[in-house]
């Protein structure tokens, strides 16, 4: 959309970050282009979050550069970093909603930093996104009188306030039923489809991996970095590697349930 | 459970855990008969006293009338396991029941020597290192805070326009509604008992009508800005680190740095502001209540009419002393609100962090106040005022 060269819209080049004295990720680069469904997958403690808190610059890296539109993230001034923020919305983990403003604030806060459109057309604007994702009407509502599913689809909403050109999902089903969590999953592809929006997921829900992701990059605690890239069809169909296979087994052999009480421990007292 | 265990609940009382060891078995094994019902709030044998001083030989634990069992009898064959490995010497448990089995495998490799922790291995040195480290990080981090602060109030000097004016309002409201029947009482209790203990010495040389000469001027200069903040880094310091320290943890604050929006701008100056404006208003009001208490004091017990006070004071207390307050208590706020802000924002992400920041926002506010009031004593001594 808003880029039409071939220039990846991220790019990641051997990146290495942690914590402290920390190493959780190594000499990590991969690319990401327009119009692209990508998940960062991988089982807990592999460093996605930290990836991710890198990415929108949250962490700053021990070494490496990130990309967007082929301008350095890290190495930017304020003014050229405040242009980057905008390119890209997050919805986090916890919807990070701020708790004491209305959806309708929620939303129309970032309009409000970086555009200077009236206050009706904030208004419209705000109605528009929320409608977007399902919440019409709740404009007045505050976030703590909202569901689970409901909150993800406001952070949702302010995230996209600024028509970003990419988005990253930090877990967007964690916490969610399997029926939201579909629902939330047909919610960002409709979001990808009308609005050709990048994404970057950090998810490690198999479900949502198989229904959307264009391209999977999976990251390993022990490796501190990216043990498999592709489509998890072909991932599952070619990988060799046995924490791959492992991970997108989805139908793993699993010990047979007996209808015998087998007694525990606990069922003694 | 107990699948070997018919009796229903209400009926079966707990027999004593048993182990019995009975050695000469065939193949040179010893049995060792477990029985009864194993818990661990209760006394169980333990697997020294069933040996006692037998020498090695292969053991193997058969269920005996086994009734209930919990973790205790699960951590005697462990230790049996673990004796039978030292001495090397088979085990055998292929009697026991099988989730007893299942649990034994599963706990196979509970007592692999664990690596010494970090924590003690290190040597004062490199303790004192680290805690010099962390204390350099803090010093830079608050510095840093104060300069964001700064360049935050120098841009708004610039651009007024641009800054969150109704946060600001809602936030002072929020200092003068929630202090003000606090400082009342506080201020007036103060008025009171400076009146008192000025009272006990100065009627003794007939010089009562002196009460409100030492009431005016404690409280204009010290008391009533003083106790005003004290109230105020106690109720609204904590409640901004209380109130930031949240939005850090459920990364309210990560969204807003994450969308190019400046978090010093947009929660801590509407905040500090606030504070700094209100603070002159809330130590006036104090004084004012400080009067009344001595005032008070003055006509119910020295017989001192209210307007012989009044005038006394009035003659003591001059407009610098009323103005040298006021200056002060306008760094006692901007203190409370940079203690707040600051331990708020970089609060640690769990609820303990919360508390702890809280906490912290207070002590600093407090401490703060009081490094300032003495400079302010230093400084107005040296000017003469």
């Amino acid at each position: 959309m808003k880029n039409n060269s071939s220039a990846p819209v991220i790019e990641v080049k051997h990146l290495t970050c942690g914590y402290g004295e920390t190493v959780v990720l190594q000499d990590v680069s991969f690319a990401v282009h327009a119009r692209e469904l990508i998940f960062v997958i991988g089982g807990s403690g592999c460093g996605k979050s930290t990836l991710l808190r890198c990415l929108i610059g949250l962490l700053k890296p021990f070494q490496g550069d990130v990309a967007y539109f082929g301008k350095s993230f890290i190495a930017a001034d304020a003014t050229q970093r405040r242009e980057i923020l905008k390119t890209f919305g997050v919805l986090y983990q916890n919807n990070a909603l701020w708790s004491s403003m209305t959806l309708a604030e929620n939303v129309s806060l970032p309009l409000e930093e970086h555009t200077s459109l009236s206050p009706t057309d904030l208004e419209e604007i705000v109605a528009l996104k929320l409608t977007e994702v399902g919440l019409s009407g709740s404009e007045e509502l505050y976030p703590a009188e909202l569901s689970g599913g409901m909150k993800k689809r406001a952070a949702l909403a302010r995230a996209l306030a600024l028509d970003p050109a990419i988005v990253f999902f930090d877990e967007p089903s964690e916490g969610l039923d399997p029926i939201t969590s579909r629902e939330m999953d047909r919610l960002i592809l409709q979001v990808r489809d009308t609005l050709g929006t990048t994404m970057v997921i950090v998810s490690h829900q198999l479900s949502s991996i198989f229904r959307l992701a264009d391209r999977v990059i999976m990251l390993d605690r022990e490796t501190k970095g990216i043990i498999a890239e592709g489509t998890p069809a072909e991932l599952v169909a070619a990988s060799t590697d046995p924490r791959v296979r492992d991970f997108l087994n989805q139908n793993e052999a699993f010990p047979k349930r007996t209808n015998q009480p087998s007694g525990g421990v606990l069922a003694h007292s | 459970m107990t699948g070997s265990h018919p009796l229903p609940e209400a009926v079966a009382r707990d027999k004593t855990a048993t182990a019995q060891l009975q050695a000469g078995a065939p193949g040179g094994e010893c049995q060792v008969k477990i029985g009864g019902d194993w818990r661990l709030n209760e006394r169980v044998p333990s697997w020294n006293s069933v040996l006692q001083n037998h020498i090695a030989m292969n053991v193997r634990v058969v269920p005996d009338d086994l009734g209930k069992w919990d973790t205790s009898l699960l951590l005697f064959l462990v230790h049996g396991r673990k004796w039978c490995a030292a001495a090397k010497r088979d085990f055998h448990v292929e009697a026991l029941p099988e989730n007893l089995q299942t649990l034994l495998r599963q706990v196979e490799n509970v007592d692999s020597p664990k690596p010494a922790s970090k924590a003690a291995i290190q040597s004062n040195w490199v303790l004192a290192a680290t805690f010099a480290k962390k204390l350099a990080n803090k010093t830079r981090e608050n510095i840093s805070f104060v300069g964001e602060c700064t360049l935050g109030i120098v841009s708004l000097a610039r651009h007024p326009r641009g800054f969150r004016w109704m946060d600001c309002v809602v936030e002072m409201q929020r200092c003068w509604a929630s202090s003000l029947p606090i400082v009342s009482l506080v201020s007036f209790l103060v008025g009171v008992i400076l009146a008192f203990q000025a009272a006990i010495q100065l009627q003794q040389y007939g010089a009562a009508v002196f009460v409100a000469d030492l009431v005016g001027l404690s409280v204009v200069r010290e008391m009533g800005p003083m106790m005003a903040a004290v109230i105020m880094a106690g109720g609204i310091g904590a409640a901004f680190a209380a109130q930031l320290g949240n939005m850090k943890v459920d990364e309210e604050i990560d969204a807003l740095e994450t969308l190019g929006i400046s978090t010093v701008d947009f929660l801590a100056l509407p905040r500090l502001l606030a504070v700094t404006l209100m603070m002159p208003f809330l130590a006036l009001y104090a004084n004012v209540l400080g009067f009344l208490g001595g005032m008070f004091v003055s006509a119910t017990m020295l017989n001192i009419p209210a307007a012989a006070y009044w005038i006394e004071t009035q003659n003591r207390v001059g407009i610098s002393d009323v103005t040298s307050g006021l200056i002060k208590s306008v760094f006692f706020g901007l203190a409370i609100g940079l203690a707040g802000c600051l331990r708020g924002m970089k609060c640690e992400r769990s609820a303990a962090g919360v508390g702890k920041a809280t906490t912290s926002a207070v002590v600093t506010g407090i401490l703060m106040i009081v490094i300032a009031d003495a400079l302010f004593a230093l400084i107005f001594n040296v000017l003469g005022i």
